[in-house]
């Protein structure tokens, strides 16, 4: 008898695990949805952790109001099909009623204006655990996440001071007003994503399949062409065979060029790639620590 | 994209991928210094694990900083007090495959203060991978990091004799250091020792053998660790399922529906099998092991199930499925080893929460009955403070009953965290004896 799971199968025991986790040790968690990869691939682990159940979490996608259509047109469609709670938390309002400030120019991005709203959401909602899709190779400061990671009454990670966390003993216990982020998919890495949502035959958003857009190239990225962005005199538009490797906030997601149109030609290509999925996020690229200065402030 | 894209891609890549691949986790320990976060580096590289994006950044920031080459150890230390210090504060995981195996790594502190961190990263290790200076030899953090790794249970020590370049590549400076480490380990629990002559930062021994070491015929490190028997971790004789969380749908056709969810932590499974809840103690019979894919036979650690039962019992989190002729020891009298994270001293009589499986209580330090002295493993029983970082050995008196086994013969059953009750921080972990 072979008693032996693969590493996908291992991954998925450990992610259920810490789900049932959350749900058992938190009153109130929601599941931080930016309709990315990541987040789809936490909501069928979700599924598959609480079934035949209906999943027992909120989703809350904080919207910048700077999406690529296709994202917001999936995540509606999901959240029918599974039955969950949406809430949206809009920067945009932020913006309008001048709880935050938008920034300006060419390299102006809504990314870090997200914090203020997913807190303020965390803070209305009463939600004392946020469940988020990061995973540790996608970037040197989330390398160095918890699983359960505390967070203090202003949303903010201290990471010189992380709690230990051993074998898989979880510990979620705080302070009134305290909560913590959790992000179940911690050791999982771009390729395994891939790998598990083919043969778990996930339904994914069509911006991860080579398609035809119109793009430009602003230092060493592909963006998309939209009014949002404000180009230079010389950033030229060109029709380009392009995929997305991580979804976020238009303004600052590059976009790949390639011809990876199905699940199995994007897994050669993740497979054989040079460059990280981060590297075409300009939000990261400000400074040698833009993560970890945001995630400080209670960025996801 | 459901349909016929994924079914093609699904059945070429179900073949490769369910029959795949095997995971290994390892750690590194030692002292401060003595080369942990170069040698990730230097491994990653010489796979070519290492995207270039991530390499070009750590390029320009040790140009920046004015360093010799391409510091290596930046892959990992990416936090920025670590990189104003030079040193590395927390783990930082990392992963690579080769196509042999799975990695993942977790790169630990080496420095005292940050002690609890390193054990966080080796608690789930399958292969500790022990530094230490070819130069200075065996120092007191490689005995405290090579007595946690045991203590640990961590199967295979891989000591990694570095920085062989600035001893020239001394075979006398090996074996005295490789001597120096096997009277101390013979004195620890540890299965298998295995001694590897390197140098991190000029990559000897690491992914490619050394000319510079024709004295040594053993493996690289990177062999090794795709070849290290690592059998299996789990215990597949002991049936322990701690319930984790209680599944009832709030739906018309799932109205008497209670599925018990958890993640096996010993022993194989069977629908129909004769099982004990605890702590009750009533008998009753698995009706179902079932999960979103559809019901099971059987299940094994580690897997994430739900069990049905036959009959309507009381269980909920905290209780424990298990067969009745093979229970765990049930009390509230807890003998363990602690490694103890907290600047506030362990406080005799003190009072604490215990997290062990899915059961919190509470607990009082019934007994402290030694402090073990890292360098002579001698077990002091006269001075009984356990400090910061300090190893010792207790007995704690629970508000309720915990099933445990020995952290030997369940690696689940067996460990604790301790917490205290006013700042809720993790101060201990705990393995029982
Ligand atoms: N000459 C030489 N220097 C080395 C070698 N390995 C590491 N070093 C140097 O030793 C210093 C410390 O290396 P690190 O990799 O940061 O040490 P560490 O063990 O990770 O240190 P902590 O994580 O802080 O405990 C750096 O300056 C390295 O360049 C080696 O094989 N030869
Ligand atoms: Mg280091």
């Amino acid at each position: 008898m072979n008693y032996q799971l693969n590493h996908l199968r291992e991954l998925e025991a450990e992610s259920i695990y810490v789900l049932r986790e959350v749900a058992a040790q938190f009153e109130k968690p929601v599941l931080m949805f930016s309709g990315g990869k990541d987040s789809i691939l936490m909501v069928h682990l979700a599924m598959k952790a609480f079934h035949p159940a209906r999943i027992p979490f909120t989703l809350l996608h904080v919207d910048t109001g700077h999406n690529f259509e296709e994202t917001i047109k999936y995540r509606d469609n999901l959240v029918a099909r599974i039955g969950a709670k949406l809430i949206v938390g809009s920067v945009q309002d932020a913006i309008d009623n001048g709880t935050v400030r938008e920034e300006k120019g060419f390299n102006a991005s809504r990314n870090g204006l997200q914090t203020a709203v997913l807190l303020d959401e965390l803070e209305k909602g009463k939600f004392d655990a946020a469940m988020g899709g990061a995973r540790r190779d996608e970037e040197k400061a989330r390398a160095k996440e918890r699983f359960f990671s505390h967070r203090d009454e202003f949303g903010q990670w201290d990471p010189k001071n992380q709690r230990p966390e051993l074998w898989n003993i979880f510990n979620g216990k705080k302070q009134y007003g305290e909560h913590f982020r959790i992000f179940p998919i911690s050791n999982w890495t771009e390729l395994d994503v891939w790998q598990y949502l083919a043969i778990e035959e996930v339904e994914l958003p069509s911006l991860y399949f080579a398609h035809k857009r119109k793009v430009f190239k602003r230092d060493g990225t592909l963006l998309a062409d939209t009014p949002i962005i404000q180009k230079r005199a010389n950033e030229e538009v060109v029709e380009m065979m392009v995929r997305c490797r991580t979804i976020g906030d238009i303004t600052c997601t590059g976009v790949w060029e390639s011809d990876a149109d199905n699940l199995e030609k994007i897994i050669q290509e993740v497979s054989t790639t040079r460059m990280t999925e981060r590297g075409g996020r300009t939000d990261d690229k400000r400074s040698e620590t833009s993560m970890e200065d945001r995630k400080k402030k209670g960025y996801f | 994209m459901k349909g016929q894209a994924v079914s093609d891609a699904k059945n070429q890549l179900m073949g490769d991928i369910e029959q795949s691949t095997e995971l290994l986790r390892f750690t590194t320990a030692g002292s401060v210094d003595d080369g942990k976060s170069t040698l990730i580096g230097r491994l990653l590289y010489d796979s070519k694990s290492i995207f270039e994006d991530q390499y070009e950044a750590i390029k320009a920031t040790s140009e920046r900083r004015g360093e010799e080459g391409v510091n290596l150890a930046l892959l990992t230390d990416g936090l920025k007090a670590e990189r104003e210090q030079g040193i590395t504060i927390d783990v930082a995981y990392r992963y690579f495959a080769t196509p042999k195996r799975k990695f993942i790594i977790a790169d630990t502190p080496g420095h005292i203060e940050y002690t609890r961190n390193m054990v966080t990263g080796a608690s789930t290790a399958n292969v500790a991978l022990i530094l230490i200076d070819a130069r200075n030899g065996i120092v007191e953090q490689t005995r405290r990091h090579a007595f946690i790794s045991s203590l640990l249970q961590i199967p295979h020590l891989v000591v990694c004799i570095n920085k062989m370049d600035l001893v020239d590549y001394s075979e006398e400076a090996y074996n005295a250091i490789k001597e120096e480490f096997s009277q101390f380990s013979s004195k620890l629990d540890v299965k298998d020792v295995h001694f590897i002559p390197i140098s991190a930062l000029m990559g000897d021994n690491v992914v490619e053998r050394s000319e510079n070491t024709p004295w040594y015929d053993g493996t690289t490190l990177m062999y090794y660790l795709e070849n290290v028997h690592i059998g299996s971790d789990h215990n597949f004789i002991d049936c322990r399922f701690p319930v984790q969380h209680v599944i009832r749908p709030y739906k018309d056709e799932f109205h008497d529906y209670r599925g018990y969810a958890g993640r096996i932590a010993g022993g194989v499974f069977k629908k129909g099998d004769a099982v004990m809840i605890l702590p009750s103690g009533f008998t009753t019979k698995i009706a179902k092991i079932e999960t979103f894919d559809g019901e099971l036979e059987e299940a094994h650690p580690p897997m994430s199930v739900t069990m049905l039962l036959e009959d309507d019992l009381d269980l909920s989190r905290g209780g424990m499925i298990v067969r009745e002729n093979n229970v765990p020891d049930i009390g509230q009298d807890v003998d363990a080893m602690i490694c103890w994270f907290s600047d506030k001293p362990l406080q005799p009589r003190g009072k604490y929460t215990i997290m062990h499986t899915s059961q919190d209580a509470r607990c009082i330090v019934k007994e402290i009955r030694y402090k073990l002295d890292i360098n002579s493993l001698h077990r002091n029983t006269e001075d009984t403070n356990i400090g910061m970082n300090d190893i010792g050995r207790v007995v704690l008196r629970t508000t309720k009953p915990l099933f445990m086994d020995t952290y030997r013969r369940n690696r689940i059953t067996g460990s604790f965290v301790l917490i205290d009750e006013g700042t809720n921080n993790t101060v201990a972990a705990g393995m029982i004896i």
